[in-house]
């Protein structure tokens, strides 16, 4: 318990959101307002299914737990239909503003890509979800206590961190997947994000069963990554180029923009012009064109 | 004064009673001094013959006719008739605000991306310190329970005593309460503004030395103590003579005069996050809701109404070309320019004599002589141009956030309607900030923030937390 089960905990949920957010969005202020923005959204959604559950709940009788059950299932299916409507109404608004910061072309780099904000808005709305699962919970795991007491599941904490870093990831990929759709028009994008996200969280009802839901998820949230990575244009060239060719040259002098590793569009090369990979820093690689 | 306690005096409570005098003391000077200060400001003074052009000053570096920026406060330096500029008064977004002047050079879409751009490294400088003061007050209210402890006295502007077991006698007093509280800000404004538009300067720097000398060093040694009584640790009165010694000295230093200019921001931001846990611990529970709402409400009946007295203020302030107090608004502005004069520039003497008088000296000075050479100079530091322009929030704003927040965190140990205001108040925030690109003129930080809170944190306490309870109990997630 106490400070090992926090620390461990916090770093399973929160890290690699973290290290996102510190690696990809924390130099550039517009992508952290797009970021806040996002979690603003998210939270608003969540605001509209909890009214809509509680008045279920007051409209109901409080003795019938079956009952109550259900409506809880129904608060869980609702809010996951209400967030994704947020994060259409997020990609409206973002797409107008675009508008506004799109001819900001000649200057360094400050103009922002639709598939950039779709990654910073997904990451908006990982965060913003994880934070709420996860912050009571952590606070909780810094008293003394016996997790188990009544017969539940030991395992509590930490599946509560796992299926949280699962979801943030997840909502990230749904993000980049779900503007790429929106942007394309291909309306099956979207049903599907919509039905991944339901079955997330139909399999998060098999609880404490947690081998009927974790698993799974994670399966879900490998196979939404690997689709996110192609849907945001990455392609099996440029990773193999990744690994041949960073790991291998040490520390060149070029001073190029740096490219962050992470899920920002990298546009397809252009056909008949050799794009060579490029390290510009320690563990960070850049494309130039030959 | 009259200090409503239940308590029979013993040795501490002697003590401690002298402490709420002088607390009352200072709320008094505090709930004056900021009921002016929760302004955004925009710099508007810049009249139509500005010339300067922004962009060409960072794209093609030659002498770009940068406003001067006086920040001084002391009056007894000469102000420069000659300069058709104009000085920025607190000036907000100034970019926007320099945008606008060249709207005969540049297209609209230019201008607005302009806009764009600058305001969101702006706003992420006030986010910055919104922030930080936030994280301390929670930290604080989280781990002290000094601060959380209800106790049975109250600051002299809310007399009436809720009691917790009637609503409808507990609403009607928190009411009184607020009517009372938001009339004495009233009443200080007006005197306020009353005393600045008859020149009685000596006097408001005055009461204004006092209220942060007993913020500096009363409050701060009170929060050490407590600090100290929760984490065990023990002192002595010599040492702590000394800490409290060095911290208020080179507080009064930094914020009234000059300093480096990170250590003036945490000054003030610490200073904010002191004021706000005293209300949070002396306001009582439904009259400090009501005391927000309200006040949002004066405040922006207060900037935006032609007669307000905040607004009178500010346009006072604009018609004498002077700097409205910056020793209680937070700055952002990055150092430049300072120590940068050039040898044979025989101007350099009086900037320099200019740096040394203005308390935010640290934002840079420049006279109109040395304009072609501060060009030239600022090819160099061009990348720098764009951080010399800070934006300015009152530190009233600090403060009545961080109430918010702390109040979230103070009840229960629900740490998502914390989180919840927290970004709810960051929101509004861009909002205010986004208005104020668009308008132009000092605007009232607190309504949309207040607002947005409020709702927040009431719907996250009675909607979202059982909600979230419910899921987090049988693990589901949505």
């Amino acid at each position: 318990m106490t400070l090992a089960v926090f620390f461990g905990c916090a770093f399973i949920a929160f890290g690699p959101s973290f290290a996102l957010f510190v690696f990809t969005i924390a130099k550039d202020p517009l992508r952290v307002i797009i970021l806040i923005a996002g979690a603003f959204f998210w939270l608003l959604s969540l605001l509209l299914s909890s009214l809509v559950w509680f008045i279920a709940i007051k409209a109901s009788n409080s003795q019938d737990l079956t009952l109550q059950r259900g409506l809880l299932i129904f608060g869980v299916f609702f809010s996951v239909l209400l967030q994704e409507v947020f994060r259409f109404a997020y990609y409206r608004l973002l797409r107008k503003a675009t508008e506004g910061l799109a001819a900001i072309s000649d200057d360094d780099g400050s103009a922002i890509s639709v598939r950039q904000m779709a990654y910073v808005a997904g990451l908006g709305f990982g965060i913003m979800s994880g934070a709420f699962s996860m912050i009571n919970i952590l606070s909780d795991s810094l008293g003394p206590g016996t997790v188990g007491i009544f017969g539940d599941s030991q395992y509590y904490f930490i599946t509560a961190a796992l299926m949280t870093l699962a979801l943030t990831l997840l909502h990230t990929f749904w993000g980049v997947v779900f503007f790429e759709g929106c942007e394309k028009s291909r309306w099956w994008v979207i049903a599907a994000v919509v039905s991944l996200h339901l079955l997330v969280a139909g399999l998060s009802l098999l609880n404490p069963l947690y081998e009927g839901s974790l698993p799974p998820v994670y399966v879900i949230t490998l196979a939404t990554g690997v689709w996110a990575f192609f849907s945001s244009g990455g392609s099996l060239h440029s990773l193999s180029a990744l690994c041949t060719l960073c790991g291998f040259e040490s520390r060149a002098s070029r001073t190029m923009t740096e490219v962050p590793l992470s899920k920002t569009p990298n546009p397809q090369p252009l056909p008949g012009r050799r794009s060579m990979w490029l390290p510009t820093a320690p563990g960070v690689c850049s494309r130039q064109e030959s | 004064m009259i200090i409503m306690s239940s308590n029979i005096l013993s040795g501490v409570d002697t003590v401690l009673d002298v402490g709420q005098s002088w607390i009352t003391i200072n709320a008094l000077i505090w709930l004056w001094a900021f009921g002016f200060c929760h302004l955004l400001f925009m710099n508007t003074s810049d009249s139509e013959e500005d010339s300067y052009n922004e962009r060409s000053a960072l794209v093609q570096c030659e002498s770009p006719t940068i406003p001067s920026y006086h920040q001084d406060h002391d009056m007894s330096l000469p102000q420069e008739t000659d300069t058709k500029r104009g000085r920025p008064v607190s000036s907000g977004l100034d970019e926007p605000g320099l945008v606008e002047r060249e709207r005969a050079a540049t297209p609209d879409g230019e201008e607005e991306e302009l806009t764009l751009k600058y305001g969101a490294k702006h706003v992420i400088m006030l986010f910055i310190p919104v922030t930080l003061c936030m994280v301390v007050v929670v930290a604080t209210i989280k781990s002290v329970s000094f601060y959380t402890e209800k106790t049975s006295q109250q600051l002299i502007y809310t007399p009436f005593k809720e009691d917790p077991n009637s609503v409808g006698q507990r609403l009607l007093y928190s009411l009184l309460n607020t009517i009372v509280m938001i009339s004495v800000i009233v009443v200080m404004t007006i005197i306020l503004v009353v005393l600045y538009k008859y020149r009685c300067y000596k006097f408001i720097h005055g009461w204004l030395i006092l209220s942060s000398l007993m913020l500096l060093f009363w409050f701060s040694f009170m929060y050490l103590g407590e600090v100290f009584k929760t984490y065990n640790v023990a002192m002595d009165y010599p040492t702590l003579a000394m800490i409290i010694w060095n911290f208020g000295v080179v507080g009064m230093i930094c914020i009234h005069w000059k300093g480096p200019l990170r250590l003036q921001q945490a000054y003030l931001i610490v200073i904010s996050a002191l004021m706000a846990l005293i209300f949070i611990k002396y306001l009582p529970e439904w009259s400090a809701w009501v005391i927000l709402a309200a006040i949002s409400i004066y405040d922006l009946i207060a900037v935006l109404c032609p007669k307000g007295p905040l607004r009178m203020l500010v346009e006072t302030a604009q018609e004498r070309n002077e700097p409205i107090f910056p020793a209680l608004i937070y700055s952002s502005a990055m150092v430049w320019m300072v120590g940068m004069a050039d040898s044979n520039n025989p101007d350099s003497a009086d900037e320099r004599q200019r740096n040394e008088g203005g308390a935010l000296a640290q934002e840079g000075v420049e006279s109109e002589d040395d304009v072609a050479l501060g060009g030239r100079r600022r090819c160099s530091a061009e990348e720098d141009l764009e951080e010399d322009r800070g934006v300015k929030l009152g530190l009233g704003d600090f403060i009545f956030y961080s109430v918010l927040v702390g109040k979230a965190a103070a009840n229960g140990g629900d740490w998502n309607t914390t989180l919840a205001c927290f970004v709810a108040i960051l929101i509004g925030l861009c909002l205010t900030l986004l208005l104020l690109a668009i308008f132009k003129k000092a605007l009232p930080a607190l309504p949309i923030s207040i607002t947005f809170g409020l709702v927040f944190y009431f719907s996250t306490d009675n909607l979202v937390r059982p909600f979230m309870d419910s899921l987090a109990a049988h693990q589901y997630y949505i």
